[in-house]
């Protein structure tokens, strides 16, 4: 074969290779660079901000927000780069990789650690300081090593829903406030068509490990971590609340299909009244309400362990708000941090989202208008919001790596023993 | 009619033909280095496109996968092939390879079963013309939904309170309990069979039109030595459309070896590790674990087994050529 034929072969060869790295290497390429904030020109600063929430409010209320920032800070343009959840997660790792942040970035707790530790996000504590702002009105702040990188903006959190008609028919007069009270719950619901309750344990989202199997160990007051490491190891309450769950699933009372179930799935289920009891975000309510107005449901605790009489942890997830570290306009970044934090803007962003106020004197509308949000809210103010998982580095693969553990004692692969050290092997190895 | 026109004498006789020669081969050789040059011309959009989308990106896979921690690390270390050991050593990774082999060989295997059977229906005279146009329709449909309508569609289908299992529960063929995509023991059968399901109009299309062009005298000539129908399938059919079924073999296995959407969206490689497969594999260590460099280690990995495929199917096209 002449050289020109093999150098023929050769780049053929590549070229159809190539698609196979491509296909892989792809989703790296996804999301984009974010310019960095525009230069001023004329004293005018433009600030980008990206974020999902836009999408997830109602149309322009949130870039109606933006107008009133602009408008009580002449000068400064706010320029939202909205996208849904996942492709802002991309789009934000790119950026942090490329050092193409934008100024203010929409923030998850779970990814705050890798972030942070990355050196892609600015030390607000260091920002507050220069700034001179009163943190005292923030309901919380995820902080690593002592200084905050994240302050969430509203709070979704994950009560108990019970369907009052499938209960009722069950014999069930009350939502149960306690395991063994949800145990029989769920035992008396299920029959074949319907069942007690929803349990969403897919891989691909394995959020469900924080909202629907550790809510039981903060329910109770319990904590999966000790001193900010894995102790899953001889840690009763880890232990109690896992074999609580195994305990449901050999009963049956669990709706099948749980390990790929995902969030849509068990709220698909709940609304079309084919379980009794989930534990979900507050966010859904709507949602539910609009799919199926005839449902009857209420919100509750989530059951503590028998005896517990102490503050119930609630699980929750947060819209979080961080400013880039390479952001040649931090104070103007931190000025609409600021806007969004304050007491009347962050009352109304929190109702436009039927969230709870990240600002601790924020009330939302919803609560006083609609009885079930009020219930929730006291839910909230009784209890505290409880996600260990937030500021954990890799937080999603720590729930991954928890659930493939999890659905392999649930299949009687392992005892739920063995999968609780094999879990906390592999989050040793992570932290 | 010709005209000869003598120099002047004291004109030197050979300088004017010596330089006439000089300029002609000049541009002769000018034209002969343009004409050589113009089919590298016209190659250089293609070279450059390919230098940026292709050459590049593979590079710098590579690169990443030398180093450590790249990306996330602002000062990559070089790390040889520590990444590569990595990888090997996971045993997730051989757990994926092999369910990989099976979805992709059971998805080409069947995919070439179904595609010919259709086309064979599709090509048969004894169907009218519109009775075909119906069938043609019914059976190219699947390959015109996008891998997230796919998806979405099966997940409701094989839920636990899906059709199928109230079809199979009706007809007594289960219990109609059957968890399709989240039991281990039926999981990767699912996808494999949704991926059979989306893909084997690719394979009936080109084998229809393979089957179009086998000549008639072909069949007669068998027909007229006794061939019966096996026999012209086996010894007519079968032969004519010998390289169109390796093209499309090599081409199917290449693509469903990177198949990724369609199991993260039915299943997301679950549960446990049933149906992870290599393209679930490097994704969660690049987007989960924010993994790079070993990520791009498992990725070019792949890219050296598909290299085998794609120098089988290269070589070939050669042959055809």
């Amino acid at each position: 074969m002449s050289k020109g034929a093999y150098v023929g072969r050769f780049i053929a060869v590549t070229g159809a290779a190539a698609l196979a790295l491509t296909g892989c290497s792809g989703a790296q390429e996804t999301g984009g660079g974010t310019a960095d904030g525009d230069a001023a020109e004329g004293g005018e600063v433009t600030i980008e901000f990206s974020q999902w929430w836009e999408p997830e409010l109602p149309d322009g209320e949130f870039r109606a927000l933006m107008d009133q920032f602009e408008e009580e800070n002449p000068g400064i343009t706010v320029e939202l780069l909205s996208g849904p959840y996942a492709s802002t997660k991309e789009q934000v790792v790119a950026g942090a990789a490329a050092g193409t942040m934008s100024d203010v970035v929409g923030l998850d707790g779970a990814w705050v650690s890798d972030f942070a530790q990355q050196g892609a996000i600015a030390d607000l504590s260091a920002l507050m300081e220069e700034v001179g702002y009163d943190d005292s009105e923030l309901a919380s702040q995820v902080q690593i090593d002592g200084a905050t990188y994240m302050i969430p903006v509203v709070n979704f959190v994950y009560p108990m829903f019970t369907n009052d008609t499938l209960l009722a028919e069950a014999g069930v007069t009350a939502p149960p406030a306690t395991r063994t009270e949800f145990a029989e719950a769920a035992a008396a619901v299920t029959t074949g068509d319907t069942y007690g309750w929803v349990l969403p344990l897919s891989l691909e989202a394995p959020n469900g490990i924080q909202n629907d199997v550790m809510s039981w160990v903060w329910a109770s007051g319990g904590s999966m971590l000790e001193d900010g490491q894995p102790a899953l190891v001889d840690n009763p309450d880890v232990a109690s609340a896992t074999e609580f769950v195994q305990g449901m699933w050999e009963d049956g009372v669990i709706a099948p299909g749980s390990f790929t179930m995902k969030e849509q799935d068990k709220v698909e289920e709940f609304t079309n009244g084919r379980v009794g009891m989930m534990i979900d975000s507050l966010a859904h309510v709507n949602l539910i309400r609009e799919s199926n107005p005839d449902l009857q449901f209420s919100i509750s605790a989530i059951p503590a362990e028998d005896g517990y009489e102490d503050e119930r942890g609630i699980p929750y997830a947060s819209w979080g708000i961080g400013v880039a570290e390479n952001s040649e306009h931090q104070e103007e970044a931190f000025k609409l941090v600021e806007f969004l934090m304050s007491e009347s803007v962050n009352s109304e962003l929190s109702s436009i989202a039927n969230a709870f106020p990240g600002n601790v004197g924020s009330v939302p509308d919803f609560v006083e208008e609609d009885e079930l949000f009020g219930t929730a809210f006291e839910i909230y103010q009784s209890g505290f919001p409880a996600n260990e998982f937030t500021g954990l580095p890799v937080a999603e693969q720590l729930m991954r790596d928890f659930g493939e553990e999890f659905q392999r004692a649930l299949d009687g692969q392992q005892s739920m023993e063995d999968a609780l050290a094999a879990a906390q092997t592999k989050w040793e190895q992570e932290f | 009619m010709s005209q000869i026109t003598r120099p002047p004498e004291d004109t030197p006789v050979l300088a004017a033909p010596v330089r006439v020669s000089e300029a002609s081969g000049r541009g002769r050789s000018i034209s002969r280095f343009k004409q050589r040059l113009t089919p590298y011309g016209f190659l250089t959009p293609t070279g450059v496109l390919l230098v940026i989308l292709m050459v590049t990106p593979i590079i710098m896979v590579i690169s990443y996968s030398l180093l450590d921690g790249v990306i996330t690390n602002k000062n990559p270390a070089f790390v040889g092939f520590e990444n590569y050991a990595e990888v090997l050593t996971n045993p997730v990774f051989f757990d994926a390879v092999r369910n990989t082999l099976v979805f992709t060989v059971s998805s080409v295997v069947v995919h070439f079963a179904i595609g010919l059977a259709f086309a064979l229906m599709l090509n048969s005279p004894l169907l009218g013309d519109r009775i075909k146009g119906l069938f043609r329709v019914l059976y190219i449909l699947p390959w015109l939904f996008t891998v997230a309508i796919v998806a979405v569609l099966w997940r409701l289908l094989l839920s636990p309170n899906g059709v199928v299992n109230y079809l199979l529960g009706a007809f007594g063929v289960t219990d109609g309990q059957t968890e399709w995509l989240a039991s281990t023991s039926t999981a990767l059968a699912a996808v494999t069979f949704i991926n059979i399901w989306s893909g084997y109009p690719f394979f009936m299309i080109s084998l229809l039109a393979g089957l179009q062009g086998i000549p008639r005298e072909l069949y007669e000539a068998a027909r007229v030595d006794g061939a019966g129908a096996f026999k012209q399938f086996r010894h007519v059919t079968l032969p004519q459309l010998r390289p169109i079924i390796i093209s499309m073999a090599l081409l199917d296995f290449i693509w469903t070896t990177q198949q990724f959407a369609l199991i993260w969206m039915t299943t997301g490689g679950g549960p446990i590790a049933a149906t992870e497969v290599l393209s679930t594999f490097t994704y969660k260590l690049a987007f989960t674990r924010y993994d790079f460099s070993v990520a791009s280690a498992a990725a070019v990995l792949v890219l050296l087994m598909s290299m085998v495929l794609a120098f089988f199917y290269v070589r070939h096209q050669k042959a055809r050529d």
